[in-house]
């Protein structure tokens, strides 16, 4: 049986599993439910500074976009830190650690951007017994207009500052949280490792409007008439979530720095993608908050099979196994060479094949062949481009065929070439570098 | 059970009020919304589909059902109606299960095909709730068209007609306009009197007059129309039921099936309908299937289909088969009625013959069967009775018995068209009745337009 427990910048959990920090992780109750049916830890909802409360909208918090059966894809978030006593949650804290001690708990902080503000709070989480610390830089709404979370996230000199703030004042691992809401990832965690940090996790929530009412002409969630720009997360921020992580992991800069991957994990299979990739553990928070707790389960058992099946004895026999397959275009092999393929027994002729080639892409699925319905790649034309695969509605039904060396292109008439060339070698590059003999 | 179930002979009251109630309500209830979102969601959207391909009036059908899924009934029942104007019953009654639905991509690859027929009522139901009118008549041609027969073929072609401009006057030879869409169709299959709320829907574009009563060759002559009209319209269906060629089949008890669904789509009472206890049923098409299961709803104790082939020579579809199956029917095969078995005038058993195919003949084995019953239906197909054409001053040239058109639907006839079920290469269906009046509508325009310009 495959090992999955893990170990994130010292801090263990019995499976990568955590709960990001989000309204499951806000108070003990919800904590202490999620540790019964298996999380492997938590970050527990941001803390703010001592004081009162920060305060919610009374209205609706989320906004949602749905598949035809009402399957949730993506969700759009407006609400903000806790909104609970300081003192109330740093208590629950420390009771559910000593009465959880093989889970992981680290805590989420958000605090003004002034050092003593930060030094007031480290030692009252210490006090706690979690087992570090996350930076919230990435909320994107309410609290980022007044100073706080993407707001500092979105300039790295403040993240390095934070950073660097944090560290000299805990003994605790500093995660810093990433808000995808800026061009380009790779400053942000730059600066996080420059202030000292122990790992980066990300993304935080996406800036987004899920819906417009088009009878009263407001944004969704409509608070009284209006609506704000919310968190997006969900499944359909997986892709998104999936490139940064990649960046990160594969800038010379930032490599090997610890990543916790956040971003539309739902199920077993997605987790994997992001540990592939770089991820040391990952955290979840819509696919909990769509069908509660106990996907964990699955999460676990379907991680461990896929292991076993393939012979992976730990998580670090898959931790950035992907990393390096992550290039730039400028480095894919231009000599290689694919044509789509359509296996005709598992066709059911629907023709999006055909359609999708022939208006947008070029014409090279036929849709009749001697008078019969029938779906073809013609190879002379196909570029080998994969829509006829995406729009295809069988799983496997049209597969991409590497051509082997030497084999004749019907496309260009010309032999496959057996050797890798890329675009800085390339003739029509005027750029182009002398190829190495 | 009420007691009346076992009540000899044909008597009425068989059930308790509920039990008719819940008999016959709508066999396929209407997708709600959601469901409705659903279903449209399992449609590929198919390039050159399959389905729209098979529908005799071409209705395309993948932007309907996309027209559903984005939340445009409106857009999607004016697409439906673009090609259908009866697209709402047409929901309702086409075998689906032999036309779109068969060809279904889903239905090869998974056998369970996207709900064509319902999601099309889905639609039409939207706009029809709304009376959404979507087409406008042209300018006023002046031209006038007679159209015989208010069912399918004639209201689809009266339709057609006023939009481009022509008065229309269809004369019904019944009390009530519809045609088979009325008398013709199982209750179960159209409640809530759907028949006349289509028939108000169609005819409220206007130029529509629908004299009903009104019976070609009883009231008038084809050759009265010719003469008052720039062009007639033949839809008027078959009027003649096949005998079964058997002994003593003039015993009372001894019913055309057509005759009893129509009495039972009239009826306003359906517990004092009558209906025998131990009733047979000879025939293999539509018409047997649904005498047979309204007999069982009725509450009929026995109800048995003899048909004198086997089951994939019925004219009635797999899933009508099934139905009946359900619903208790038996369905006996290679059976053929031989003679009618009276007691004092009334039906009291009939005696088969057994068959079998001889090369391709279709012969008697000698060996013979005797089925109790006290009610027996003839559904053994439908024809054409040609009388009322006579008087017409000029022979309309037939063919196999029925009318014979080319392929605008014009007979032998100047400005004679036909189209449904009385037209020589007409199945049977109200789709292809629609298509045909549809087509013959747009010929007749094009006739009269040409020659009111040249």
């Amino acid at each position: 049986m495959a090992d999955i427990r893990n170990n994130f910048v010292g801090i263990k959990s019995p499976n990568p599993f955590w709960l990001a920090s989000a309204p499951p992780t806000d108070k003990a109750y919800n904590v202490i439910r999620a540790f019964k049916a298996g999380w492997g830890g938590v970050v527990w909802k941001t803390l703010g500074e001592e004081g009162p409360p920060v305060v919610n909208v009374n209205g609706p918090r989320y906004g949602a976009i749905w598949g035809a059966d009402r399957r949730l894809l993506g969700l759009n978030n407006i609400e903000l830190i806790t909104d609970r006593d300081l003192q109330v949650n740093l208590r629950e804290i420390k009771q559910v650690k000593m009465d959880w001690p093989d889970r992981a708990i680290v805590v989420s902080l958000m605090v003004p951007c002034e050092e003593h503000a930060w030094k007031a709070i480290l030692p009252v989480v210490e006090e706690t017994g979690a087992d570090g610390i996350e930076l919230n830089f990435g909320c994107p709404h309410g609290m980022s207009e007044r100073g706080m979370g993407a707001a500092v996230g979105q300039v790295p000199e403040y993240i390095e500052m934070v950073v660097r703030w944090c560290k000299a004042n805990t003994r605790m691992p500093v995660i810093t949280k990433l808000t995808p809401n800026i061009t380009d990832i790779r400053k942000p965690a730059r600066a996080a490792l420059a202030g000292g940090t122990d790992a980066v996790s990300l993304i935080n929530t996406i800036n987004s409007i899920t819906g417009v009412n088009l009878d009263s002409f407001a944004p969704e969630p409509t608070i009284d008439g209006k609506g704000s720009h919310g968190g997006y997360c969900g499944p359909a921020v997986k892709p998104i979530a999936m490139n940064m992580v990649a960046e990160i992991a594969r800038d010379p800069e930032t490599k090997g720095l610890p990543i916790s991957g956040i971003g539309g994990i739902t199920t077993w299979r997605d987790a994997a993608e992001f540990m592939a990739l770089g991820a040391g553990n990952v955290q979840v928070c819509t696919a909990a908050m769509t069908y509660g707790f106990k996907i964990v389960q699955d999460m676990i058992a379907g991680l461990e099979n896929w292991m076993d099946e393939k012979g992976h004895a730990s998580l670090d026999d898959i931790i950035g196994r992907a990393t390096p397959n992550v290039t730039d275009w400028q480095y894919l092999n231009l000599n290689y060479v694919a044509k789509a393929h359509i296996d005709q027994d598992a066709c059911i002729k629907c023709g999006r094949c055909h359609i999708a080639c022939e208006d947008t892409s070029h014409q090279a699925i036929t849709s009749m062949v001697d008078g019969v319905r029938h779906f073809e790649v013609i190879e002379a034309e196909c570029v080998g481009c994969n829509l006829c695969v995406n729009v295809c509605p069988v799983e496997n039904c049209i597969t991409m065929e590497p051509l082997a060396a030497g084999v004749i292109d019907q496309r260009t008439g010309r032999p496959v070439s057996p050797i890798y060339a890329n675009w800085t070698t390339h003739p029509n590059n005027p750029m182009a570098k002398v190829a190495a003999e | 059970m009420p007691e009346g179930q076992f009540k000899q002979g044909i008597a009425g009251g068989r059930l308790s009020p509920e039990q008719y109630a819940d008999n016959f309500s709508d066999l396929h209830p209407p997708l709600d919304h959601h469901e409705a979102l659903v279903e449209s969601d399992r449609c590929y959207f198919c390039y050159d589909a399959p389905c729209m391909n098979a529908c005799p009036t071409s209705i395309d059908i993948p932007l309907f059902i996309r027209q559903i899924a984005t939340g445009n009934p409106i857009g999607s029942a004016k697409t439906i109606f673009d090609q259908n104007i009866l697209g709402g019953m047409c929901a309702r009654v086409c075998p689906t299960e032999t036309l779109c639905e068969e060809v279904c991509v889903r239905e090869v690859a998974e056998g369970k095909p996207v709900q064509i027929g319902r999601l099309q009522r889905y639609a039409t139901d939207v706009a029809m709730a709304e009376n959404k009118q979507f087409y406008k008549r042209a300018e006023p041609t002046g031209k006038t068209v007679a159209v015989v027969g208010a069912g399918p073929a004639g209201l689809a072609a009266a339709h057609r007609l006023a939009r481009h401009g022509h008065d229309v006057t269809i004369l019904e030879a019944r009390p009530k306009p519809g045609g088979l869409n009325e008398y013709g169709i199982a209750a179960y299959k159209s409640v809530d009197n759907f028949a006349q709320a289509e028939v108000d829907y169609v005819t409220s574009i206007g130029g529509i007059d629908i004299q009903n009563g009104k019976a070609l060759g009883r009231d008038y002559q084809l050759s009265d129309l010719t003469r008052n009209y720039d062009a007639v319209f033949l839809g008027m269906g078959l009027a003649g039921v096949n005998a079964l060629r058997a002994d003593g089949e003039e015993a009372q008890g001894v019913t055309n099936a057509v005759e009893f669904i129509a009495e039972l789509r009239q009826a306003s009472d359906l517990a004092s309908l009558p209906v025998g206890r131990r009733v047979v049923v000879i025939g293999g098409g539509m018409t047997a299937i649904d005498a047979a299961v309204q007999s069982r709803l009725l509450g009929a104790e026995e109800v048995t289909i003899c048909y004198r082939r086997g089951p994939e020579h019925m004219n009635a579809s797999e899933f009508e088969q099934d139905l009946a199956a359900a619903n208790g029917v038996i369905i006996r095969h290679w059976l053929q009625p031989k003679r009618v078995i009276a007691d004092a005038g009334k039906v009291s058993a009939i005696e088969l013959e057994y068959t079998a195919m001889d090369g391709d003949r279709l012969v008697g084995t000698g060996e013979r069967l005797t089925l109790v019953a006290d009610q027996v239906f003839k559904a053994i197909g439908q024809s054409f009775v040609p009388a009322a054409l006579n008087g017409s001053g000029a022979l309309l040239a037939l063919e196999a018995g029925r009318i014979k058109v080319d392929a605008e639907g014009r007979t032998s006839l100047a400005n004679v068209w036909a189209g449904g079920d009385c037209i020589f290469g007409g199945d049977d269906l109200t789709v292809s009745a629609v298509a045909q009046g549809r087509d013959a509508a747009e010929s007749i325009h094009r006739a009269l337009t040409s020659n009111g310009r040249a």
